[in-house]
């Protein structure tokens, strides 16, 4: 591993930071990640029930970047193998690293490079078939500044199936890279709360490569933080592989959360679908940055991105940058990406039913953000996602 | 029940007079048409009634059971008892048919400071009245509206004025886009609702509807006002000889 990261450090010299200059850092400010200082955020006492609380899973939790024994469960469960980033096996040793210099081509993630060239903490998972229950990390802040990198590696052996769920603020200034090798006919399931804390930033990376017949599927909800990248790099490099990423956002006030994904085809009759809601106001701002590169021979191709965006003010902006590059002719793309306010018809249809002004505007918020909550298979946590979502607008009503 | 006096409406963004001073006063249990020129104003008078946007009153009142309507929001005026079945229903992607129905259900109930029913207790009503309507399940859990026909949007609107009954149901064009047997459902769905209290105002082009829902009054609108106003002879009286007649008659 200590070659990995010698490398992955001779990757970020040659790359240097991000910079605002950098066609793919336009619309974020890459020095609130960057920075040698962190800035303290604030810690916020939740007041809700944890998050997946009622779903039987395996915690491993991480107190300020920390592995902590205490708080986690026993890393045994059947079909699959856990250790930590530091006991890491050969497999997870020769893989770290690997998708993530894979990925830096052709657009360069410094931030995934910084990563691996310096995380120290992570957990490595193998699954080796149907797993019993899903693999939640809790990510638990008690330090008002900390800065905290996280590197996992996971591999999903053939015909395997793994969930994994994320949630917790993490730190003042987080920052983790997820690899996930897909063997055929395995499916991934991913499904992560980024924090409520207001001042976090964070900055994190998925790179995936999928083998034939495989799925991968991960769904991210965002609401709060001062500064939320997610990075989702795939390859699919085996035919027949599915591919579905989906967010959903939410910001009030000082919120930037910005959606940059890369997919590139580069086998038979692939399928790649990628659903990104923002519902934002009184200044928070969304961005998205996707594309989708299908290679030469991709054929048969199904690509579809569709990025929405809900502005509940004047205030609140949105900035979409939708990508296709096509070198094969027998493929099926689509993308989309809107901008617009609350439908005033429905609105008026559903007060004139005797719905609350209110009500019914968070009834059309969250009807708004039901295509992307759907890529959540499992129905218990989509329903616990959708629990929060109604809880955040509950608290940012008027 | 409904009563409206000199009625004046311009939109709010120009400088056009819509309505320019309607009276008309329907009574309860009582079924009032009106019927009108393209333009004449009558889907703008439910519109007002109901509190959509867009509208600015400038003279005249409105009042349900004596109460001022036009200060209230359309939430309130729903909860007071007023309804408007819609000529073009809304589709809302997203928003399941039951959850919607049961949340405008129970918010009205709320207002009114009554009970709300129980998933249980609404589903059982829900299940009873679809079916006269011939609605089925599979409608009633898809989006509001979405993809669905004319016809069902139509039986959609009955069934939601017959979950919250109104004292007032405003009915817009009901029949527009219906087939004969739509609009024999349709209408069979708001008779069962007539119950010697329930008001209904029936806008409407064509006198064929009103043979289903046999009107006590029919009103004549046109630009902006009523102009005349007799029994259902009225109606029979527009089908055969157009408005010209009528329109000439009091010019």
């Amino acid at each position: 591993m200590e070659s990995a990261r010698k490398q992955a450090q001779e990757r970020l010299a040659a790359m240097g930071l991000p910079q605002r200059r950098d066609e793919y850092w336009k619309y974020t400010r890459p020095d609130l990640l960057t920075t040698d200082d962190v800035a303290p955020a604030a810690i916020l006492n939740l007041d809700e029930a944890p998050l997946f609380d009622a779903i039987d899973r395996l915690k491993i939790v991480f107190v300020d970047g920390v592995f902590d024994a205490d708080a986690s469960d026993d890393l045994s469960m059947a079909g699959i193998e856990i250790a930590l980033l530091q006991d890491a096996p050969d497999w997870a040793d020769a893989l770290y690293g690997t998708l993530e210099a894979a990925g830096q081509t052709p657009v360069a993630r410094p931030l995934a490079a910084l990563n691996s060239a310096n995380a120290r903490e992570g957990v490595v998972i193998r699954a080796t078939g149907k797993a019993a229950k899903p693999v939640s990390m809790i990510y638990v802040r008690k330090s008002e500044a900390s800065d905290v990198m996280l590197h996992h590696v996971i591999r999903v052996e053939e015909g395997a199936d793994l969930t994994i769920l994320e949630n917790g603020p993490a730190a003042a200034r987080f920052n983790s890279v997820m690899e996930v090798d897909i063997a055929d006919k395995g499916a991934f399931h991913h499904v992560r709360a980024m924090g409520r804390d207001h001042e976090r930033r964070a900055a994190t990376h998925i790179f995936g490569r999928l083998g034939h017949e495989s799925k991968f599927k991960s769904f991210t909800m965002t609401v709060n933080g001062k500064l939320t990248r997610n990075e989702v790099v795939l390859e699919l490099t085996g035919d027949n592989a599915i591919a579905h990423i989906a967010g959903a956002a939410m910001g009030d006030g000082d919120f930037l959360h910005d959606d940059t994904v890369f997919i590139t085809h580069d086998s038979l009759n692939c399928e790649s679908r990628q659903v990104f809601k923002k519902v934002l106001r009184n200044g928070a701002t969304g961005v998205f940055q996707g594309k989708i590169l299908v290679k030469p021979g991709a054929q048969k191709t199904d690509g579809y991105q569709m990025s929405q965006s809900l502005l509940l003010d004047d205030e609140a902006q949105f900035f979409g940058k939708p990508e296709l590059e096509i070198y094969a002719d027998d493929v099926m793309c689509s993308h989309g990406s809107t901008t617009g306010a609350i439908d005033d018809e429905a609105m008026y249809y559903l007060r004139s039913r005797g719905v609350p002004k209110v009500d019914a505007q968070d009834m059309l918020v969250l009807a708004f953000m039901a295509d992307a909550i759907d890529e959540i298979e499992d129905e218990a946590i989509a329903d616990d996602i959708r629990t929060r979502l109604e809880g955040w607008l509950a608290r940012h009503r008027g | 029940m409904l009563k409206i006096n000199n009625l004046h409406v311009k939109l709010e963004d120009e400088d056009k007079q819509i309505l320019k001073g309607v009276d008309l006063e329907v009574g309860p249990g009582q079924v009032h048409a009106i019927m009108g020129p393209n333009g004449s104003g009558k889907s703008t008078l439910s519109y007002v009634l109901s509190g959509r946007d867009g509208y600015e009153v400038t003279e005249g009142t409105a009042t349900l059971d004596g109460e001022d309507l036009l200060d209230l929001d359309p939430e309130e005026r729903a909860a007071k008892g007023l309804f408007l079945a819609f000529q073009y229903p809304v589709e809302i992607p997203g928003v399941g048919n039951m959850t919607f129905l049961r949340t405008a259900v129970n918010a009205q109930r709320k207002a009114r400071g009554e009970e709300e029913l129980s998933a249980g207790e609404f589903l059982k009503l829900i299940r009873a009245k679809a079916k006269t309507l011939k609605i089925d399940a599979d409608m009633l859990k898809r989006p509001v509206n979405v993809g669905f026909s004319g016809g069902e949007k139509k039986r959609n609107e009955i069934l939601q004025m017959a979950m919250l009954e109104p004292k007032m149901c405003i009915l817009d064009e009901t029949d527009s886009g219906l087939d004969v047997d739509a609009m024999k459902l349709v209408s069979e769905g708001v008779n069962a609702l007539r119950d010697g209290k329930r008001s209904f105002l029936v806008i409407t082009h064509y006198q064929r509807l009103l043979d289903h829902i046999k009107p006590d009054v029919v009103h004549i609108m046109a630009n902006g006002r009523i102009i005349k106003s007799g029994g259902p002879d009225l109606a029979l009286e527009v089908e055969h000889n157009g408005y010209a007649d009528i329109l000439a008659e009091v010019a």
